[in-house]
Parts: C-alpha cells; structure tokens; sequence
C-alpha cells in the first residue's frame, strides 16, 4: 500500500494554517512516529499540514536522515590531508596532486531493484552520477556490487525452483539494468562482484559506486548562497513516478511475494539519454562560472535539493510550484515536492548569469526553470505561484539537519556465543581437495563473471589499464579538461556476509583488510574509502549491534591503515518476511599509482616462474567459503586480523609490483589458497606445483593477510629479501609450469578442467 | 602523412566517444575537432568522423534520429565530393540510416550487449580504412555494441561481395553479422563504417596497438 495514494488530494488553501481535516494518524501512515510530530509541532509552533508532513516524512525517514545511524558513523575516521571533501555533501572528494581532485560516493538501491530490477538497477546507477557531477566532477567509472539468492546449480543451495528462478530474474534484470543505463549515459563500468547467498533471496542487494576526476578549481558544493539568488530546475520534468520511495521502500521492510508488486509505482524509472544531457550541461555550466552551488534531486526529490542547499548555505528558499515542469496534470503539491522523477538537478544561479545558463542547456537541449529564489532567514516556504498562497513554511534546517536521532538498543544476537564455539576447524576433511576446488570455482560467486561485465562497456575514455576481473581495476587518472598526468586509479569493491555474519566487527576489519590488499596488488596506495552499509531492521537490536560493530571494524582497520571514510550510505531494512540479511557491509577503495606506465603484473601466472607465499600462517576455516558454501556449516570464529602486519604487507605488495620484481600477484580471500592458485593457473594458462602446504586448512582458509607472488627465479632472491626485512613472513611454496595444479599429497587437477568448471560456473 | 591532416569529430546529444577518437586521431599526428551536430559545415576539414556512443539516445532506432541532424546535410556532401567519411559503431548505423552505406545494423544474436576485444581480418583493402594493408590481416580490436548484427539484401550482399566493399571481416563472428561482417564502404571506398572501435585500440597500455593500422590509413587518405 502506497502511503502516498492514502492521503487526501486536497490540501488546505489559504495560509499555513493547523490543518483540522487531516486524518489523525496521517503520519503514521507516511512512516512518522508520533514523538517525531510532536517534535515537528515543536519546530512549527502548530500542526503541520498535509505538505508539510509528506516533507518531513521524506526528510526524516531512515534513507535521508541516517536517523538510525547516525551516532555511529561518528565513529568513522574522516579526515586526511589530501580529504578536501568528507561525508555529508553528495560526494567524498580527494586531492591526488597535479591540481587533480578524484570524487568518490557509493550507494545502495536494493529495494528497487527487488521490486523492479532493471529499472531498480538503472536508476541506481542515474543517481550515483548525479552525486558525482554534482561535485563538478566528470563521472569516469562505475562499479558495482551485487548480491542475489541463489540461481540454481550450486552444491549448497537448497532453494526451491520459483526461489531460483526469480533470483535468476531479478540478477539478469540487474545486469540488464547496469548496462542498459550506464552504457547509453556514456560511463564505463570498469569493476565490482557478484555473489549468491540465500539470505538475499528476496532481499537483493544494488550497490553502485562512481568516481569522478575533476580540476581542483572547478570543485563546488550544494549551497545556495546569496539571497536574490535563483533555484533553476535543470532537467526532466517532474512525474508521478517515485513518489516517497525513500520512506515507501527504503524504510520499511519488503514484504516479500506479491506484497511488493504493489509498490512498483514507487519505482523511478531512468532515461539515461537525459541524464547525459544533464552531465554535460551541468559541467558545462560549471566551467563557465555562472552557478554558485548545484545539487541533484534523489530521494525526497525537491523537498530535499532545496532544504539541504538553503540548510548548507545558512539560507531560506521560496519555491514556486506553479514553475516546476510536469509530466502529468493535476498533480498535487505534495506529489511535486516529493516526486522522485529522475535526471533532475538544482543549480543555484545568480540573477545576471541566467541568460547564459539557458544559453547552454539549450545547446545541450536540457530545460532549464526558475523555480525560486534564495531568501535571507533560513525559512522554506512553498508558494502555489509567485507571491501566491503559501502551501508549507517550515525552517530549512529542520528539514535537512534537525530529525531525531537514535540511540537504538542493541544487543549481541543470543546464539552469537554458541555460534562461536563451535569450529570449522572440526569438520571432517575432504577425500579430495581437487574435488572441492573444482566445486568452489563453480560456485557462480566465485567463477567467471565475464558473463555480467561483457554487458557493460568498460573500456570508454580509453583510460581502462585492467579490466574487470581482477583484484582490482585500474584506470588512466584522465579525462577532458584534466592536466596531463602519468598517475592512475585502483579501484575495488568488496563485501563479505559470510564473515560479517560471524564476526561483524572482526569480518569489517577484513573486507577493509582484503579491498585494500586488491588496490595494493596493483601497486596502488589505498587513498580513500567509501562504504555502503546494508543491514536489516535497525528496529531489532541484533541489527543496531551488527552496525555498531561493523562501525568499530571499519574504523579499527581505517586508523591502522590511514585511510579516510570520505562517503557512504546506510541502507536499513533490509528484511523480508521478519528475516534480515546477513549483515553487509560495501567498501569502495580508491589507490592511486603514481607513475602508471606498464599495466601491472596482474594475476596470471608465467611459466618457470617461483612462487611465494606472502604473510603469515592461515589456517583457520571459520567463514570460510569451503566450510559454508560446500559443508554447510556457519559457525566458528574468523582467523584473526594482525593491522599492523597488514600495514606492512600493503607496504611490501605496492613496492614490490612497483619496482617489477614480481611478474604475478593475486591476494588469497575467496576460496582461500586453492582458488587463488587455480585464477593465477589459468589466467596465465599454465600450471602450478606446491608443496609443503599443511593438509585441507592452509588450502581453503581465507584467513587475511596473504598474497601469492609470482616471480622470475633471477628476482626470487631479491623478493624473498625484501619480505624478510620488512617483517612479514615470506616462504617458497612452489613453481608454474606444466598443465596441471598441483598441491603435494592434497590435490592434483588440469588447468583444462579447472578452466572448465570456473568458465561454467553460472549457465547462461 | 597523417601529420597535421585536420579532422572533424561529429558531437551528436548522446555521443560518448569522441574524445576517445579525438586522442586517438591527435596520437597519430591529426588535428582533430568536436563539431557539434546543429552545424551546417565541416569547416575546412581533410576528413570527418562520427563516433560511438547513442546518438538522440538511439531512440526509436540507433542513427534513425541522428540521420536528422543539421551536420548530416555537410556530410553527405563531403561524402559526395569523394573525400574520407568513418562511421564507427553509432556512427556505422547513422550512416546506413542516412543512407550513406547500405543495409541495417540490428540487435546481436543472443540479444546482449557485447565489450570484448574480437579478432578481425582485413577482408578488401580498397577503401580508406584499409589502404596499403594486406588482406587476410588480422587485427586484434574492441567491439561494444548492442546493435552490431550488420544485415541487408541478398542483391546488396552480392554487390558488396563483387565489389569488395566488405572491408573487414570477425573471425569468430560474436553477433550474428550477415558474411561475418564488421565494416563495410561505399562505392566510392571513401565512406566506411564499421561497429568494432579502432580508437580503442590505439595505446600498448590498454592492449593493442592494432587500431592505429586503421586510422593511419583513413588519415592519409585525407
């Protein structure tokens, strides 16, 4: 049911006044608690009325208002010297020298996407943009990471068929969806995962991060400033479609099953042909000087865009309904301020720069509306025509900075200590490891993704040095209007429900730990860090304990490695039929190569080469792929996290890719050791023999903190000296060549059947 | 010499690859310039580029639109007068929309869109984009396209065949391609389109080299 279609058309005329025909509980039925409208009578000095109550329910929902979370992401390390830019404007903004600034934001669109995944996905991927642009950056990659239930074919589902097959619909939908947007808009896909688990049958996630490169100069901020000063709505007009879906879908649970058929209405639907317009538009306009703060309109549509630039700029607003475009007659004002119709944005425009900014969005066929004015005072006032009846009068602020926060219970979950006690380490060994590696490299959440990322172009710009499918992507740091450089970008993303269900706070730690160690496999320095944290119910107290925890994971592991949190995005609710997701939370970290002048070794392995075993000792299989994907069993505690041995081994993989001496390098993570031998052997299309490996545990254990090292025997020496006098353990496992993967005494496979079985790993 | 020869890059509302064709074209030694597609003329360019990317969206159909725009009237007349037209990708299926090539582009057999590197092979080296090759080169080149299924007549196949204006050809066809065909000329050999992006393969850094084999040859014959 759709809060929005329940709320009586006709609002009261006249002035703002207490607005006596409003059903009681109204509020509630948009998502407002009845302490938050006594707070909103507070603020108010009276009732608000119907407008004015879907604005503050759109504004104080969970999605805009991290009301839930906010007094945990405080935790958050946030500043560097290179941050120019940190959490809480529309994007994270980094300075990487040359006069180079790089944008960075990452965010969820789940809910959509569950309900209607193409256009779910799509829209995903349009708003992500726009926070990129938003800064003056030029969007350069995407990436995104993406969690499904299970399609069918793997040794551990147990799903049944309709299960499968709508998760098969909803990632191929997904898919569809990235491409379909993000190719046509003219932004490469450059990385990202894709995994299957259960707990996100029918709750999928959409997790999509961009990054942009602009010249520091050209940076810009969403504030309205200078009263006098114009709100120009630049753009597609406003429609019916999206209205309250960030407190319709993105702040309550999905129902599941046919329950969320009846929220498709509340799914935007993108035109990424407009949004391309916008991008260079908007650039365009920035270069030309002619606005002083621009802001896109996403949730909350333009209740938001104007609330939290007048909040920012410590300014009022009066808006102008009559003057915003529409799609349909007969929309109602609240439908107009909540709208979240797509390609949208809010440029703030001084009065004499107004004919040169309709001069270029119409050279880039992009509407341009007055549709209002900056005002001293800090009120927001909604007016149905210029100098017309007020409809809503509310202090920007309270909109925009002013919800409530909560300090919600928590408490560890009641089987998280006998879920600890137990140990992965007690199952019986296999028979045969070849056997197991050959079914984990199957496993659709492990083998080829080629399948996905041949969808979506990623080669646009010229600037893609490493494609997806490696530990991380790399780009040119390049673009139109950038100063020449010899630098490139690194960029991973990562999650890992299975551990952060076992240990939120220690499994945190570790997709910090494995997103840097990718960036640092391609001799990148890890500069900044974005996340996206998707949860359940933050009304359970296990949930607020999972995000409490993985708060305290993140930040432990972002101090030890000096790595700023410059942006991120909470999505809660991810719940269906009382069930939450594992938690999961998204990283996105960007390295930056100094001098990018030969692709990096990458993965694939070189025949006659050595290879070393970087790190400490890992045996523990807690979390492990092998122990939940292919033995069922969820229990256990996860291989502990040494920060500062990781530190050191970041330092190490980054010299060592950088000075060449090593012609191979691929992190071990999923799957453990025998996967990460099996990518490299059949990368490289050559083979592998290693000994001295102890028994199934060392194999599969995705204990953190490993790298496999790949050199020329003339460097073995070199490589194994460097290790020692940094510190981290460093031991010879063995050599490529041949046709086979081979571990002393445990496993003993072809390159050809290994290929055969991590190539077929999702049917299509 | 591709040396200082000066080329006009076509910037339709929805174009997303020319700067890529401009930083390709400019390493070879041209001198190449954005002409936006509400202009009447190609200044005084030696040769003329449509890039990639979805021109008007490619709505109704890829190319159906862009067919309209104002810089297409100059084009055909460039074309006309004999000197060197490359329609890559979007630009392959403006050019068969403007009927300035023949036959149609239409959805890939398996109805995905397709970013790979394929292999090519010089099928005829009578056009711009292939003179002073060998036939039978293969050249290692991206393709990114959802609508690269190259189709026409039998008559207009048959024509193209006998008068090698089938210029390059895939090796392993991956969309479907009538004769596997990847690019295709005019009579004349002076317009060619083709769906594979050579630009994309003109930096040792992102792969391969093999793209400027191409565009050298469409410049010198500016």
């Amino acid at each position: 049911m759709s809060p929005a279609e329940d709320i009586d058309p006709v609002l009261p005329g006249g002035r703002v006044s207490p607005a006596e025909d409003i059903d009681l509980d109204l509020h509630r039925q948009l998502g407002l608690t009845d302490e938050e409208l006594v707070t909103i009578e507070k603020i108010l000095g009276r009732p608000p009325n119907r407008l004015e109550l879907a604005m503050y329910s759109v504004m104080w929902s969970e999605h805009c208002s991290y009301k839930s979370s906010r007094v945990h992401l405080k935790r958050l390390p946030t500043t560097a010297p290179h941050v120019l830019v940190g959490p809480g404007e529309n994007a994270g903004v980094i300075d990487v020298g040359d006069g180079i600034a790089v944008a960075l934001r990452i965010e969820s669109h789940n809910h959509p996407s569950a309900i209607e995944p193409y256009q779910g996905a799509a829209t995903g991927v349009g708003g992500i943009l726009r926070d990129i642009f938003t800064m003056g950056a030029r969007p350069i990659a995407l990436c995104d990471s993406l969690w499904f239930g299970p399609t069918g074919g793997t040794r551990a589902d147990a799903s049944d068929a309709a299960d499968t097959a709508r998760s098969r619909w909803i990632a191929e939908g997904v898919v569809s969806g990235i491409s379909g947007y993000g190719n046509s808009v003219g932004v490469p896909t450059v990385a990202g995962e894709i995994t299957f688990d259960p707990c996100f049958a029918s709750n999928p996630l959409v997790n999509v991060m961009c990054v942009g490169v602009l010249p520091v100069e050209r940076l810009v901020l969403g504030q309205a400033s200078g009263a006098g000063n114009l709100a120009v709505l630049l753009g597609s007009s406003t429609g019916r479609d999206g209205i309250g879906g960030v407190s319709v879908l993105a702040s309550a649970p999905l129902e599941g099953g046919d329950g969320s058929s009846a929220k498709r209405p509340s799914v935007q639907v993108g035109d990424p042909y407009e949004e391309k317009r916008l991008i260079e538009a908007c650039l365009a306009l920035l270069d030309a000087g002619v606005v002083v703060g621009i802001q896109d309109l996403g949730g909350a549509g333009l209740t938001c865009a104007t609330s939290e630039t007048a909040a920012r700029g410590g300014m009022g607003m009066e808006v102008d309904l009559s003057a915003v475009p529409r799609r349909e007659a007969g929309m109602e004002p609240f439908e107009v301020m909540t709208s979240e119709s797509q390609e949208r944005m809010l440029a703030i425009v001084p009065p004499e720069k107004m004919p040169r900014v309709e001069e270029i969005c119409a050279r880039w066929e992009v509407a341009a509306s007055v549709v209002g004015r900056v005002t001293p005072g800090g009120r927001l006032i909604v007016r149905d025509t210029i100098g017309g009846i007020e409809l809503a009068s509310v202090p920007a602020a309270s909109l925009a900075d002013e919800a409530p926060l909560y300090e919600r219970p928590m408490s560890a979950p009641s089987w998280d200590a006998a879920v600890r006690a137990d140990a992965a380490e007690h199952l019986p060994p296999p028979g045969d490891c070849g056997s197991d590696l050959l079914a984990l490299l199957s496993d659709p959440s492990v083998s080829d993704k080629s399948w996905a990322y041949r969808q979506y172009d990623h080669q646009l710009f010229l600037n893609t040095v490493v494609p997806p499918g490696g530990d991380a992507s790399v780009l040119k740091l390049k673009a139109p209007g950038l100063p020449a450089t010899n630098k490139g970008l690194a960029i991973s993303v990562d999650g890992n429900p299975r551990w952060c269900a076992l240990d939120p706070r220690a499994g945190t730690a570790m997709v910090v730990a494995e997103s840097t160690l990718n960036v640092a496999c391609t001799g990148a320095v890890p500069k900044a860090l974005v996340n996206c944290l998707n949860f359940g119910n933050p009304e359970h107290p296990t949930v607020m304990w999972q995000l409490s925890e993985a708060i305290d994971g993140m930040s432990a592991a972002c101090r030890a490695l000096r790595l700023p949190v410059v942006g991120g995005n909470v999505s809660f609710y991810n719940e269906s039929g009382g069930v939450d997701i594992h938690p999961t939370p998204v990283v996105g970290v960007v390295g930056l190569i100094d001098h990018l002048l030969r692709p990096p070794p990458g993965m694939a392995l070189t025949d006659g080469s050595v290879l070393f075993l970087l790190g400490p000792p890992g045996t523990g299989l807690g979390g492990s792929r092998w122990a939940t994907s292919l033995r069922g069993f969820t229990g256990g505690t996860l291989p502990a996290l040494n920060l500062n041995m990781h530190v050191s081994l970041i330092d190490i993989v980054v010299s060592l890719v950088r000075q060449r001496l090593v012609c191979g390098v691929h992190d071990i993570s999923d799957g453990g050791m025998a996967v990460s031998l099996a990518e490299m052997a059949i990368a490289g299309g050559v083979g592998v023999a290693v000994s001295g490996i102890e028994g199934h545990a060392e194999l599969f254990s995705e204990a953190p903190t490993r790298v496999l090292l790949a050199a020329a025997p003339a460097e073995a020496e070199s490589v194994e000296r460097f290790a020692r006098d940094s510190g981290v353990p460093i031991r010879m496992i063995g050599s490529a060549g041949g046709d086979r993967i081979r571990v002393a005494g445990l496993l003993d496979v072809t390159v050809a059947t290994a290929r055969e079985a991590w190539s077929t790993g999702f049917p299509e | 010499m591709s040396q200082g020869r000066r080329v006009a890059v076509v910037v339709f509302p929805g174009s997303n690859c020319e700067h890529d064709a401009v930083e390709a074209l400019e390493r070879l030694g041209a001198t190449a310039e954005l002409v936006f597609h509400r202009e009447t003329t190609l200044g005084n360019a030696d040769a003329v580029v449509l890039p990639g990317g979805f021109a008007h969206g490619d709505y109704l159909r890829p190319g159906a639109i862009a067919r309209f725009s104002p810089v297409m009237s100059a084009v055909a007349e460039f074309a006309a007068a004999g000197r060197p037209v490359l329609g890559i990708c979007n630009g392959f299926q403006i050019l068969t929309e403007a009927g300035l090539l023949p036959g149609a582009l239409q959805k890939n057999q398996g109805l995905k869109f397709l970013c790979t590197t394929v292999e090519l092979e010089v099928a005829s080296n009578t056009s711009v984009l292939c003179s002073g090759i060998s036939i039978g080169t293969r050249l290692s080149i991206p393709i990114n396209h959802f609508e690269g299924n190259y189709t026409c007549d039998p008559v207009t196949y048959d024509q193209l065949v006998l008068e090698e204006r089938i210029v390059l050809r895939y090796v392993d066809n991956p969309n479907g391609s009538l004769g596997s065909i990847a690019g295709i000329c005019n009579e004349g050999g002076n317009v060619v389109g083709l769906m594979p992006h050579p630009e994309r393969a003109c930096d040792q850094l992102l792969g391969s080299e093999d793209g400027c084999v191409l565009l050298r040859s469409f410049l010198e014959a500016a």
